[in-house]
């Protein structure tokens, strides 16, 4: 079968190219590897806060795990401080009223510091309440014990005050709070969120690259010509490369997969099989793109011109920034890429633990674009040979 | 008269504005070698892909063995080297004759024997198992070569097949076809060696898209007055000028 001499040959070019081959399989492991400490680290973050003048109680108030105080004196200006000590934020009193100014150059420190001065001016409210009540309390209780001893002096009266309930006095309701997360765990990370898209990606940007490349070459080599120049027809060029590349795109799934599972230990709720069938058909659909996007190019570098054009908006709408909260007109949008489609298939089926039959629909979906652009694919030959 | 191998019937092909053939007509029977000779950008190799089917032609017919192309059936039977050495570079020249010998349809002993054939005639035996990419030149267009011999094609098509190989081979070469040619079967060559045009059956001389001159090497150079093959086709372009100068 010719179809099959065209996948041998691809495995075996593929098997002879050591660096291709590395940088299939292992670059999007080295790149799992780094997100995943650099999302990890994201929970011990600490900004720091410089404060002038400041009372001491809103200061005291003001220290948490992820703040530490540095003061300054009087004739401190903020921005000097700012720069010179990089604090996060500068806090300066004037009487009642506070001056913040924020460095601002990373928005999670500002979030810090605005969490932390919102939650100090809340304690300090609770305290002075809980303080303002004790003294009423206080001063009823003596109101109450003048009053006795005035009715003891008057028995005839007959009439028995009654002393103030103590269950009057006034204590802060405690509750205890249980948290129970209907997806993923307490300590879910952005990595075992989003690492499943992130593994649609990676497969996704891989494939289409080195099948783009390859078919290119094919082209200006003229391999291509050469190839039609024999009886074989134009599918089965076409059907060849999609079972080679096919081939590999499924060891690199696996692998990828395997290593996030094993060596991270992510969470994935749904099958690991419904998973791996999203991720090769992301790759089906990579591969016959990347064959198609090869027609409009004459040299690698072209090919690479069409990566910010066709790869990275894929990465906007695949679901890593929440779809249904942008405008409108970007979701009618985001329905044109693929990777939206298998995002959101690998998404509901890793952290929503859904089954096959529910993503059954983006699924479907991915398998069109794969046909559409393998008959274009197959239709584009005819520029070489009409039959 | 024996039976037409190629049959091309007033062809013309232009790509945009550029007219790179103008109504060319080429029949080469069974058992002769055409060569089709002319400097390069004349159109031997639109030419060439005219007849194959791979370039489609704005007027005229071509035919391969009585069949209009492009035709898959018919490409089972030409053996087809390209002017570029279309060769995968990182397999080795072995696993290169091996897949296009299985494109082709041959398998098992057939296509062992086909392989160990081919490779003589080019001289490749001993070089069988590198990999292309530490071939040279010379030895790319040998295996080009040996790919276009693999099937026992009826019809050989060779675009600039002697390019970089040294004389000696070359001669060996011209033997082979010779050989094939005795045993029937029809080739057509291109070059823009003048001394491999007084080698084949019969001559096409193409400058600019059109045909200027057709027939035996003897009876060009006698019908043109001169001795060599070079100075009828000097003497052809000079007429073909002048009479551009001369509308």
């Amino acid at each position: 079968m010719r179809i099959i001499a065209i996948v041998k040959r691809v495995l075996r070019e593929m098997v002879r190219d050591k660096r291709t081959l590395a940088l299939m399989f292992l670059a999007p492991l080295l790149i799992l590897t780094l997100m995943y400490f650099l999302f990890q680290n994201n929970a011990t973050n600490v900004a720091t806060i410089g404060v002038s003048r400041v009372d001491s109680q809103l200061v005291t108030a003001l220290k948490n795990s992820h703040t530490q105080i540095k003061s300054y004196d009087a004739q401190a200006t903020a921005r000097t401080q700012i720069r010179r000590d990089n604090l996060a934020a500068f806090i300066h009193q004037q009487d009642g009223r506070l001056t913040v100014i924020y460095q601002n150059s990373q928005p999670s420190d500002t979030a810090l510091v605005r969490q932390a001065l919102q939650g100090a001016r809340t304690k300090l409210k609770v305290q002075a309440l809980v303080a303002a009540t004790k003294t009423q309390r206080q001063a009823l209780q003596r109101q109450t014990k003048v009053l006795k001893t005035l009715l003891q002096q008057r028995p005839q009266a007959g009439q028995t005050v009654r002393t103030p309930a103590k269950s009057a006095a006034v204590t802060a309701p405690d509750y205890t709070v249980t948290s129970h997360y209907l997806y993923g765990s307490a300590d879910s990370t952005f990595f075992d969120t989003f690492l499943p898209i992130l593994l649609g990606f990676f497969v996704f940007f891989f494939v289409f690259l080195i099948s783009g490349i390859s078919l290119l070459n094919e082209r200006t080599t003229g391999t291509l010509t050469r190839l039609l120049a024999t009886p074989i027809r134009r599918g089965e060029i076409i059907a060849g490369y999609l079972v080679g590349y096919g081939l590999f795109a499924i060891v690199q799934t696996v692998l990828t997969v395997a290593f996030a599972l094993t060596v991270f230990k992510v969470h994935m709720l749904g099958s690991v099989a419904v998973i791996l069938l999203i991720n090769f058909l992301l790759a089906m659909v990579a591969l016959s793109l990347g064959i198609f996007i090869s027609t409009f190019a004459n040299s690698e570098f072209q090919m690479m011109q069409f990566i910010p054009l066709l790869i990275v908006p894929q990465i906007f709408f695949s679901g890593l920034i929440a779809v249904d909260q942008m405008p409108t007109w970007l979701q009618g949008l985001a329905h044109i890429f693929p990777l939206y489609y298998g995002g959101q298939a690998l998404m509901d089926v890793a952290t929503r633990g859904v089954g096959l039959g529910a993503v059954a629909g983006d699924l479907w979906i991915l398998v069109l674009f794969a046909v559409v652009f393998t008959v274009l694919n197959v239709v584009g030959l005819k520029r070489y040979r009409r039959v | 008269m024996a039976t037409l191998m190629i049959d091309v019937r007033d062809v013309a092909k232009r790509f945009g504005t550029n007219v790179v053939l103008k109504r060319v007509s080429l029949q080469l029977p069974a058992g002769k070698i055409l060569g089709l000779i002319g400097p390069s950008g004349a159109g031997k190799t639109t030419l060439v892909k005219a007849v194959l089917g791979m370039e489609s032609v704005d007027a005229g017919t071509t035919q391969v063995l009585g069949t209009t192309m492009p035709n898959r059936a018919i490409m089972q039977r030409i053996g087809y080297m390209a002017q570029s050495d279309a060769l995968y570079t990182r397999l080795t020249a072995r696993e290169n004759l091996r897949f296009f010998g299985e494109l082709l349809g041959l398998r098992g002993q057939h296509l062992t024997a086909a392989i160990a054939h081919a490779a003589q005639v080019v001289n490749l035996t001993a070089d069988l198992d590198r990999r292309i990419t530490a071939y040279s030149g010379g030895m790319k267009r040998r295996l080009s070569l040996a790919i276009a011999l693999l099937h026992d094609p009826d019809l050989l098509i060779l675009d600039e097949p002697t390019v970089g190989i040294d004389p000696e081979l070359r001669q060996q070469i011209w033997a082979e076809l010779d050989q094939l040619r005795d045993q029937g079967k029809a080739i057509l060559v291109t070059t823009h060696v003048m001394g491999e045009a007084e080698r084949c059956d019969d001559l096409m001389l193409i400058r600019g898209g059109v045909a200027l001159a057709q027939g035996t090497p003897a009876t060009l150079k006698h019908d043109h007055g001169v001795s060599t093959i070079e100075q009828v086709f000097l003497k052809a372009g000079r007429m073909q000028d002048a009479d551009h100068r001369d509308r």
